[in-house]
């Protein structure tokens, strides 16, 4: 889960990491007052989960509340890079000297976690990484000793940061690996890390992405989640504890197990091109069980998406044999009710036979059960078109 | 022989006496596999389907000489479990929790490594691995196929099955998920070296999906130790950019961990890979046919 940048400095000022004054504002009037509130010259920037804002435009320094409340009005509602823009972060404006760059974040490749620090601030750090890559220190943290002072003051060091910023850069890294291990992120990113006229380091920006498989022993991110972004049929579908992601297409997939979904998706679309390219219209995992409440839930989210012409059910019987799934399908249809939409559905593995004759006897008109997943696939982008 | 699991494997079962603890130990002791013990402090002296539970890892080896872990703990303890099955010193820990917190994930790596990875740790979020007719220890249904000379390697569970069932009429000298969570323990990589020395294997299956950039760096592998030959898949081309696809680690992030990419370095390096599951299938049973 990525979080908004006043998100991101929240967690950085629980724990002790220097952020400027501010707060978010969703209405021209909130700006207003919050500028008010910190005096003086004040930064308005919007609160998007994407890259570039500043060249879009959404970051403007005000002179007073005045100038935040018009230009707090000019940045909500701003389209940037396809994200609305909900809210802005207004905060005292920063005597900035220079600009750096920190992080910690996992590195998969490697088992470990790494920290990245560049005297190049404020700039894309890809490009940095890319067209002086020597500019940008790369030290591998080992997860069983972390960061303490020595360990922060090399990686500033490494980084080649002027002298004058060392010792705050140095506390603030402490800090930094402090939310990045307490707060299980994978990602704790600022850029810029600023050294002010007076000599302060503070994090000017703030990105954070935190590891959804921590949320059990961190009851306060769901505070996180940006409600109004979440579809609202995955939305019903993580109500229902069902792994569903929305996608474009006019074909429902359910399987079962996260890499046969994916090989579906793919396998649908192959078939698709052949019928004017009809997609997958989502990705839906529903496990291992596959029980006939399971399969009801996971039908009746997919046939709330109006652009599903067809649905695919692609089912590999493992554990669970095909013949509970089977049951488990027609007790579905008879829980969700009259369809009209053709289900397509695949059985193989365990128990195989049995599952196919208990479909083929409910003899039910939408159900069109198929050997194989190619061929499944193509009937079900054959039906999606026919339907269109 | 098989790797890493055979007929000689004395495995126990950590979390024995959960639900799905109980369930699994129960399915691999109808699959033949030798179950000499399960752990939980407090139900210590207890049996499971005739098992009997000890208190710690430590004490279940010395009395029973087990030499394979199974991990069944809910991700809350899972760090735990293997930290304490490390400990221990056991040759093979199995994690099949899915759910656990990637910082606990790099913890026990990072403490595997320190104590010199002496543990081999297949997982977490994985079924676990099969020698078909000898040992199975995890979740992997053990009547898909029986034993023969492919091995496989997955880091999905379905997609595992999918292809031991398509290829049943050979058969597989072992089968390894080694799990969809972005810090594994075992990887691609580690199967193909240990499939590459195995008498028993003539082919490899390997199957791969979006996220990171393990296949790119097996494919590299591959085309510098591996002279078997290798059947690929991957999974994902169609997955959209920056979500989740079910599996923690499978994630399309920018231009990075795409199918194609993975797919061209594995065919850079040689290994025919399949557009489909059952197309991957055919291609593996040409090249065992041809051996």
């Amino acid at each position: 889960m990525d979080l908004f940048e006043y998100q991101a400095k929240k967690l950085f000022a629980d724990h002790g990491v220097p952020v400027p004054s501010g707060k978010v504002a969703t209405t021209p009037d909130e700006a207003r007052g919050i500028a008010t509130d910190l005096g003086g010259r004040v930064v308005v920037k919007a609160q998007v989960k994407t890259g570039g804002r500043g060249k879009a435009g959404g970051v403007k320094v005000a002179d007073g509340p005045d100038d935040a409340t018009a230009k707090a009005s000019a940045i909500l509602g701003m389209d940037i890079k396809g994200h609305t823009v909900h809210s802005v972060l207004v905060e005292q404006a920063s005597d900035i000297a220079e600009e750096y760059y920190a992080s910690f974040l996992l590195d998969r490749a490697n088992r470990t976690f790494l920290a990245m620090c560049s005297r190049e601030g404020g700039v894309e750090i890809e490009e940095v990484a890319a067209t002086k890559p020597e500019a940008l220190a790369r030290i591998p943290i080992d997860p069983l000793v972390g960061v303490d002072a020595t360990i922060a003051r090399q990686i500033a060091v490494a980084a080649k940061l002027p002298e004058a910023a060392l010792d705050g850069a140095t506390q603030l890294l402490v800090k930094l690996w402090e939310v990045f291990v307490r707060a299980d992120a994978t990602l704790v990113e600022v850029n810029p890390l600023i050294l002010t006229g007076d000599g302060r380091v503070v994090a000017l920006d703030g990105k954070v992405s935190l590891d959804e498989n921590a949320s059990f022993r961190h009851p306060d991110h769901a505070a996180f989640v940006d409600v109004a972004a979440v579809d609202p049929l995955e939305q019903r579908a993580k109500e229902k504890d069902l792994n569903y992601v929305k996608l474009s297409g006019q074909v429902g997939i359910i399987g079962n197990g996260a890499g046969l979904v994916m090989s579906t998706l793919d396998v649908v679309t192959y078939a698709g091109e052949e019928f004017g390219g009809q997609r997958p219209a989502n990705f839906l995992d529903i496990g291992g069980g596959a029980s006939a409440e399971v399969m009801a839930d996971g039908l009746s989210i997919i046939l709330s998406d109006p652009a599903v012409k067809s649905v695919f059910v692609n089912i590999f019987g493992g554990i669970t044999a095909c013949d509970v799934v089977a049951n488990g399908i027609v007790q579905a249809l008879k829980i969700v009710g009259d369809i009209t939409t053709p289900l397509v559905v695949r059985l193989d593995g365990n128990n195989a036979e049995e599952g196919r004759r208990i479909l083929r006897e409910a003899n039910l008109d939408v159900v069109k059960p198929v050997d194989t997943m190619d061929g499944a696939a193509r009937l079900a982008a054959e039906l999606a078109a026919a339907a269109a | 022989m098989a790797i890493w699991l055979d007929e000689t494997s004395k495995i126990l079962v950590q979390g024995i006496t959960g639900s799905e603890g109980r369930k699994h130990t129960a399915r691999m002791l109808r699959a033949g596999s030798k179950i000499v013990g399960g752990t939980n402090p407090k139900k210590a002296g207890t049996d499971v389907e005739g098992v009997p539970v000890f208190a710690t890892v430590a004490e279940t080896i010395e009395k029973t000489g087990a030499d394979v872990s199974v991990v069944y703990v809910p991700p809350a303890g899972t760090k735990a479990a293997v930290i304490e099955a490390i400990d221990a010193g056991i040759p093979l820990v199995v994690v099949i929790t899915e759910g656990v917190p990637v910082h606990d994930t790099t913890d026990f790596w990072a403490y595997a490594k320190s104590r010199g990875n002496s543990t081999r740790i297949i997982g977490p979020n994985c079924p676990g691995i099969i020698s078909p007719g000898r040992s199975n220890a995890g979740i992997i249904p053990a009547d898909i196929t029986p034993q023969g000379r492919i091995g496989l390697v997955s880091k999905s569970g379905t997609l595992t099955y999918q292809m031991m069932y398509e290829l049943r009429d050979f058969g597989f000298s072992t089968c390894v998920g080694i799990g969809g969570d972005p810090v594994i323990g075992t990887t691609h990589i580690d199967a193909l070296a240990a499939f590459e020395t195995d008498p028993d294997t003539d082919a490899i299956v390997m199957i791969g999906e979006i996220g990171g950039d393990a296949e790119e760096r097996a494919a590299a592998y591959i085309d510098e130790h591996v002279t078997k030959p290798v059947v690929g898949y991957v999974a994902g081309f169609t997955a959209p950019e920056g979500k989740t696809m079910g599996h923690a680690g499978a994630i399309v992030s920018g231009s990075s961990g795409t199918a194609l990419a993975k797919k061209e370095a594995l065919e850079k390096a040689g290994v025919r890979v399949g557009k489909t599951p059952s197309e991957t299938a055919r291609l593996m049973a040409d090249v065992v046919r041809s051996l």
